[in-house]
């Protein structure tokens, strides 16, 4: 597991790349382009089967129905499908970012009550552009707009946890079930862990300089943006990320058409499949202070399954480690007591515990 | 002129800084660029999100890497 990170911030940030043209013009030019390089993504994306079986086995000449042809044929097919998937999602996460901003989303949930505020953060958690070393100021901007604890973790636990990379790698590499089981659970788990720890009243385990804390007014920053502003800063996401994952995309895609290619199943089966009772649990404790970025996770994820490795047990791991991380919780250490870090991270384990069984009974 | 970036050091607020200091060199002004990284200092400063950059106590831009152009803008 190479892109493991023990510290510092591997989130990638579109937030943190807005594009500002002062100039509205050119609205008729930036959406004829925009919608003309969709047209053309759609026409290469419908392509791609046919282009990659022509590669391996005309161009390349690799005898149909063999190990080396399906392994050839899958890297060729997945290689280029993902990554234009990765990219179209990216730039529409990009866009859909620039509609909301971390002030807005604190504005918005400091009038909201329980229940129904953990829903709002949850989701809220998905599209307002978050960095994990922000984790703590807005941490700080929550509680001084008056958000209530619970609402404020379910916010904490969705940002990372539903993440747009792992949604389309999973799609890509396993199909939309898969992507939509952990979407759905992503969220849930959020939801819920949230408005447990809200349950417990556990205002005090804050620590007291945060209680104490007296900032002056919260800053808002509106800016007005056009929509070429808009398009400008789903491309500039598209350069940050696709830029830094592309790497870790192909890597995982290679080890997975090898898998696909050569080994046989049921290999993982005896130690991650669905008799192993311990498993579940296991994959957790094993991923807590793992840190790693989605794209890194994926393939893992991809070639454990391939090995026979039961679903909910593989999906309970990369939950843990993308939601739950060591350097997360240093840096959460300095606005909690370690008493509060240590309910966070038993109830949202808790939870992920409950989903791998689930899927593993229900899948 | 003080110039205070605000930011517990990761990725985005290293470009904020490098960003920064380019435009002051470019404009040429006579300024102290300040790394503040304390999260208590930087809630003071009514600061939520970050990068942020503040120019002479006024607060410039939160939550975002701003483009060198705009930093020219606040510091010309």
């Amino acid at each position: 597991m190479e892109p493991l990170q023990s510290s510092g911030c591997g989130c990638t940030k579109p937030a943190a790349s807005q594009a500002f043209t002062k100039n509205n013009g050119h609205w008729g030019k930036v959406g004829i382009l925009t919608l003309l390089s969709f047209g053309l993504w759609l026409v290469i994306y419908n392509h791609l089967e046919p282009f990659s079986s022509y590669l391996t086995y005309s161009l390349f000449a690799v005898k149909k129905g063999s190990q080396l042809g399906d392994a050839v044929q899958f890297f060729l097919y997945d290689t280029p499908k993902v990554m234009m998937l990765l990219t179209l999602i990216v730039f529409v996460i990009g866009i859909l970012r620039s509609f909301f901003t971390q002030e807005r989303t604190r504005q918005y949930l400091a009038g909201k009550r329980e229940s129904a505020g953990n829903v709002m953060a949850a989701m809220l958690g998905i599209v307002t552009p978050f960095c994990s070393c922000s984790a703590v100021p807005l941490f700080l901007g929550f509680v001084q707009a008056g958000v209530p604890l619970g609402v404020t973790f379910s916010f904490l636990i969705a940002a990372p946890m539903v993440n747009e990379i792992a949604l389309v790698l999973l799609y890509g590499l396993l199909g939309w079930k898969v992507a939509a089981l952990y979407l759905v659970t992503g969220l849930l788990i959020a939801m819920v862990a949230g408005w447990v720890i809200g349950r417990l009243k556990l205002e005090t385990w804050i620590e007291d300089w945060v209680q104490e804390l007296r900032a002056g007014e919260a800053l808002v920053f509106e800016r007005k943006l056009t929509w070429p502003d808009r398009i400008d800063q789903g491309k500039e996401a598209v350069r940050d990320i696709v830029g830094k994952v592309w790497v870790y995309v192909v890597a995982g895609i290679a080890v997975g058409a090898f898998i696909h290619g050569y080994v046989p199943e049921a290999f993982m089966a005896s130690i991650m499949g669905k008799d192993a009772w311990w498993s579940v649990p296991a994959a957790v404790v094993v991923g807590i202070p793992m840190y790693s970025n989605a794209a890194g996770i994926v393939p893992v994820v991809e070639a454990l399954l391939g090995k026979g490795a039961a679903l909910g047990t593989v999906l309970a791991f990369m939950m843990s480690v993308i939601a739950l991380s060591l350097p997360e919780m240093i840096i959460l250490r300095k606005v909690l007591k370690p008493k509060l870090i240590a309910v966070f991270v038993f109830v949202v384990g808790s939870g992920i515990v409950f989903t791998g069984y689930l899927f593993n009974i229900i899948v | 002129m003080e110039i205070k970036v605000c930011g517990p050091g990761c990725a985005s607020c290293e470009k904020t800084q490098k960003i920064v200091e380019a435009a002051v060199a470019a404009k040429g002004v006579d300024a102290a660029v300040v790394k503040v990284k304390d999260f208590q200092e930087i809630a003071q400063l009514g600061i939520f999100s970050t990068p942020a950059v503040v120019v002479d106590g006024q607060v410039k831009c939160v939550g975002r890497v701003p483009k060198q152009n705009e930093v020219e803008d606040w510091i010309g």
